[in-house]
């Protein structure tokens, strides 16, 4: 096995120290913690952040048995990326702030017309009420033929707006849904 | 990017302008810096403010916020004047040798030959080329088509070829009229000038430059034709596919390269195909308009690969509705909604502003605060039926009717119904990203979303399986493409993303056999490669450009080898690259006409003679079996197979070759032709809240927009460690001007534009110096833009809830549609 940095990392939590450094370092050792990440599973990730795509190492805790949720202890660039090296910018180490993070939106809310609050409500209603507004929006405004009566089956009156991180596979889902609906306004960060 | 983030170790020379990589992108600015330290290579940095990246410069020059065309085009003359050329490459490689028809005529006065002034554009039928022979060019109402024979001058002496129509174009860009517009004296911009193009000097061609840049550049109403000069003046150099060389987008988001190439856009479908229009008719009359035909001199070839347009067109449309995409029923092709308007970023908000525009579904993407124009996209939220957010944090669009400003009774009158929906972060979604280096690279999954909150394909879905569900049900207006659209997932509610990489890689569904090797892919199998695609329902694809991803061989964009055989940072085995793994683009340049390496040290695709094959350690990005001696032309996107140093026909709105031309907000006339100050196509808008304003009405200072190190757009003002990092927003003011104002550091200060006023605190600085322009002293000021009226101090009351973007104008550069963030007009006050 190649002594990589993080094989290193781990052995230096045992005995292999006192060898390497030459003289008994017991005491010191004895009080050492184990280290953090040496008990967690990595998983390979890229930043959300620029387009340089830093790799990162989501460390995370949790056996993955049944009702055990894996907890996020640590984020570090991934020293293989040929591109990052493991190096991370002033944002890209703090990813861990923005996994968890207490600010997270954690349930879908409503703001009814002329409300001045935010309102809870569940997943299906709120999947019900946005269908059935893209349908009658879609029904009322959708366009069969324009004035030269060319067939043009387009819909301008729903607007979609893609963001920065949405993957290639979602923007997939996002035309293959989207265009089926007729939209012509579907844009993405990647026009401004 | 053409080439890649390591690649850039590969250069000698680099010209950095419009971009900030060491602020903006520190983890790949270690390329730059290993270039300079390894090969000695030397670094240009042109921007309005000293910045970070200039810092490490061997050359720093500041220049006036969207001058760069006058800069470059600078640059274009220095290098015709002084032989700083790459002649074989010039004459064979790009279309400098092409003869333009009669008729055409260059911008002396700031417009082109057929510009129509009631309608604001261009007939552009003299933008052509001529056909060999001197045949009559095809007549005025025919749709004009380039000529399949083209007449050309090796000797590039004809007067009317585009290399003598180039040198008279920027013969006008003299050091002395750089000066004036961009405010860089005559002797630096001479000296950058000189250093630039000095890995030309003397006839060698071994050296190489790359030029790179980001938003800077594309920002301003002309900002398709900054990056058109920086992409000639590499053409003239001889730089693009060469490692090292290119033209570089830095980029400053994780996926919206992949966004572009997965058509995020309106105008576009995946793999960059043109959306149908209503005149198209068909399926035959829509691939009849966007398939080239190749044009070029008689002896030379070109592969021009678009011509297999319908093989990817019809591969989509099986991949979105399977068994419902028919030859008898054209693929379908009724399904596509058929477009002749611009439906662009600017324009959803304008049409909403108007009423047209009545729902608006957002997922991850805060268009209040990204703007322009913030006010307008506020109020034009307040007219729409209903909004659909779906983000990680309460953001400025979803709480657009809280924003400052809007009182308590007035939210009684806003009818808008929002919803506003938890998605899912990066760290719990897997899929891929495609990087400024046209990388696919798979991330996995570490942990489920939080509380309540849902993978966004999940809420996608099932809000449109809803719907499906309605129309079903219920029938309603054309259900056809709803109700038929492929959704074969194994969990049809919430789709694996694996699952949608295979389908958008694409499989066979007929046997198929590939007529040189008569290797079979049978039915089922993935595709090994875009080659294979067919039109004749045989095959699915959703992205043509990413076939060759996912193939039988496995995920390639799941790789982690992390070999690098070559040296030359290439790493083959690491992820996968479109096109087919190629990682630099159009590397066939790389070589000279026979096939040999330019520069035998940095080796990327060759001919091997023996082999009657281009090899390489990249993949070649070429026709594999094409010989030297029959003239193929390496840019094979192109139909002509040559670089384009002059666009013809409808490639550009405002013109075959760039012209500078003001921001639409400047503090000068034009030099050049100060009748025709602005682009001449600019697409500006008329609602009462589209106000522009000039220097007569006190806005007289120059504005330009970025960001910081320690934030990401209007994201991190969540986070605790960024907002300790960077914990309130500042204008940053030259000393002179705030002296001029009495403006002290840390005072707070309102900048004001004909739109609206922003709120921060003075930053006084030397990094941005009093500039003369054309004889005028000007001012520039610079705002990073993190701030918002949601955030850990917004929320606090210990910012002002005031967004950059407030300031900014809706207008557009006529080509790709964005914005002029970067370079309007603003006044500037104590607060």
């Amino acid at each position: 096995m190649n002594p990589t940095r993080r094989n290193f990392l781990r052995a230096s939590g045992g005995t292999v120290v006192a060898s390497v450094l030459g003289f008994n370092v017991q005491k010191a050792y004895a009080q050492a913690q184990e280290l953090k990440i040496a008990r967690t599973t990595e998983t390979r990730s890229t930043c959300p952040y620029c387009s340089v795509s830093c790799g990162v190492i989501i460390h995370t805790l949790g056996d993955k048995a049944k009702n055990v949720t894996a907890q996020v202890v640590h984020v570090e660039g991934d020293p293989d990326h040929p591109i990052n090296r493991g190096t991370l910018c002033p944002k890209g180490s703090s990813l861990m702030q923005d996994i968890l993070n207490d600010r997270r939106l954690l349930k879908p809310q409503v703001r009814r017309p002329g409300s001045d609050h935010w309102e809870d409500i569940g997943w299906d209603q709120a999947y019900n009420e946005i269908a059935r507004h893209i349908k009658k929006t879609r029904d009322e405004t959708f366009i069969t033929t324009d004035a030269q009566g060319r067939s043009v089956n387009r819909l301008e009156s729903i607007a979609w707006n893609g963001g920065c991180t949405d993957t290639n596979e979602f923007n997939y889902l996002v035309v293959k849904t989207m265009r089926s609906l007729g939209v012509c306004f579907l844009e993405n960060q990647a026009r401004v | 990017m053409t080439n890649g983030w390591i690649d850039i170790k590969n250069t000698d020379m680099m010209l950095i302008m419009g971009g900030n990589p060491a602020e903006n992108h520190p983890c790949g600015f270690k390329w730059p810096i290993e270039a300079k330290r390894q090969r000695n290579a030397k670094m240009i940095v042109v921007d309005p403010r000293f910045t970070r990246t200039a810092a490490v410069a061997d050359l720093f020059l500041q220049i006036r916020a969207g001058s760069d065309i006058a800069f470059l085009g600078g640059v274009i003359h220095y290098a015709l004047e002084n032989g700083r050329v790459a002649k074989e490459y010039l004459v064979n490689y790009t279309n400098a040798a092409f003869v333009i028809r009669e008729g055409f005529k260059l911008p002396e006065d700031g417009l082109y030959s057929g510009f129509d002034p009631s309608a604001q554009t261009y007939n552009k039928a003299t933008w052509n080329y001529q056909e060999s022979g001197g045949k009559a060019a095809p007549t005025e109402n025919t749709p004009p088509l380039l000529p399949p024979n083209v007449d050309f001058d090796p000797a590039l002496e004809n007067p009317r070829c585009v290399y003598q129509l180039l040198k008279q174009q920027y013969s006008r860009y003299t050091p002395e009229m750089v000066e004036r517009i961009t405010g860089i004296p005559k002797d630096q911009f001479l000296k950058a000038a000189d250093l630039f193009t000095s890995i030309r000097k003397d006839g060698d061609t071994k050296q190489v430059a790359t030029i790179i840049y980001a938003v800077g550049w594309t920002q301003h109403t002309f900002g398709s034709q900054i990056i058109r000069t920086a992409a000639m003046l590499q053409l003239l150099l001889g730089n693009v596919g060469r490692a090292g060389g290119g033209v570089n987008a830095l980029r400053g988001h994780s996926n919206i390269q992949g966004a572009t190439d997965m058509a995020g856009i309106f105008d576009n479908l995946p793999g960059y195909l043109k959306v149908p229009t209503p005149a198209d008719g068909n399926f035959a009359g829509w691939m009849k308009r966007i398939t080239p035909t190749a044009s070029k001199p008689k002896d030379w070839e070109s592969w021009n690969y678009w011509s297999n347009t319908p093989k990817f067109a019809v591969s989509l449309l099986k991949s979105m509705y399977g068994a419902a995409a028919t030859k008898e029923n054209d693929w379908a092709y009724a399904y596509l909604p058929k477009v002749d308007r611009e439906y662009s970023w600017a324009h959803i908000w304008d049409d909403m502003y108007r009423g047209n525009v009545k729902g608006l579904l957002a997922f991850g993407m805060n268009g209040v605060a990204i703007g322009p124009n913030s006010q307008k996209n506020i109020d034009a939220l307040k007219k729409a039926d209903w909004l659909v957010v779906c983000d990680l944090y309460p953001e400025e669009t979803s709480s657009f009717w809280q924003s400052p400003g809007v009182p308590p009774e007035e939210k009684k009158s806003i009818q808008t119904e929002v919803y506003r929906l938890p998605g899912a972060g990066f760290a719990e979604k897997d899929g891929t990203f495609v990087n400024s280096a046209r990388w696919l690279q798979w991330k996995w999954a570490a942990v489920p979303p939080p509380g309540d909150a849902k993978l966004d394909q999940e809420i996608l879905t099932r809000i449109f399986l809803k719907v499906r569900e309605l129309y079903q049900k219920e029938g309603g207006k054309f259900p056809d493409p709803i109700v038929n659209l492929a959704w074969n997932y194994t969990d049809p509610e919430n789709p694996s993303l694996a699952e949608v990489a295979k389908e958008l890689n694409g499989r066979a569904l007929g046997d198929v056999t590939d007529p040189a090797t008569q290797q079979v892919i049978k039915a089922g199998q993935q595709l090994p490669g875009f080659a294979f695609l067919r039109d004749d329902g045989s095959t699915a694809s959703g992205n043509w450009l990413w076939c060759g991803s996912w193939t039988e061989a496995g995920a390639l964009i799941q790789r982690r080898g992390t070999d690098d055989p070559s040296g030359l940072g290439i790493y083959p085995n690491w992820g996968w690259s479109w096109p087919m793994n190629r990682r630099v683009l159009y590397n066939r340049a790389s070589c000279d006409l026979n096939g040999k390496p330019w520069d035998s040290g940095r080796r990327q695709v060759w001919w091997n003679e023996a082999q009657k094959r281009w090899v390489g350690n990249d993949v070649p990005d070429f026709k594999p079996d094409s010989q030297p001696k029959d003239h193929m032309g390496p840019f094979i996107m192109n139909p002509e197979g040559v670089g384009r140093l002059f666009v013809p026909l409808g490639g550009m709105a405002d013109g075959p070759f760039p012209e500078h031309y003001e921001p639409f907000e400047s503090p000068i006339a034009n030099p050049l032709h100060p009748s025709q100050s602005n682009n001449p196509v600019v697409k500006k808008f008329s609602t009462n809240l589209d106000k522009y304003g000039t220097s007569a009405e006190g806005y007289a200072i120059v504005c330009t927009t970025y960001r910081l190190t320690e934030h990401y757009h209007y994201w991190t003002k969540n986070n605790p460690m960024n907002v300790e990092l960077v914990p309130e927003m500042f204008v940053e003011i030259p000393v002179e001007l705030a002296n001029e104002l009495g403006i002290i550091g840390g005072e707070p200060v309102k900048v004001t534009s004909a739109r609206a006023t922003y709120h921060a605190k003075a930053m006084v600085t030397r990094r941005i110096r009093p500039m003369t322009i054309d004889g005028k002293k000007v001012y520039q000021i610079g705002l990073p833009i993190h701030q918002g009226y949601r955030g850990i101090q917004e929320d606090a009351g210990r910012v002002p809830r005031s967004i950059a973007n407030l300031l900014s104008p809706t207008v557009t550069d006529p080509n790709a549609y964005t914005p002029e963030f970067k370079g309007f007009l603003v006044k500037l006050e104590k607060a």
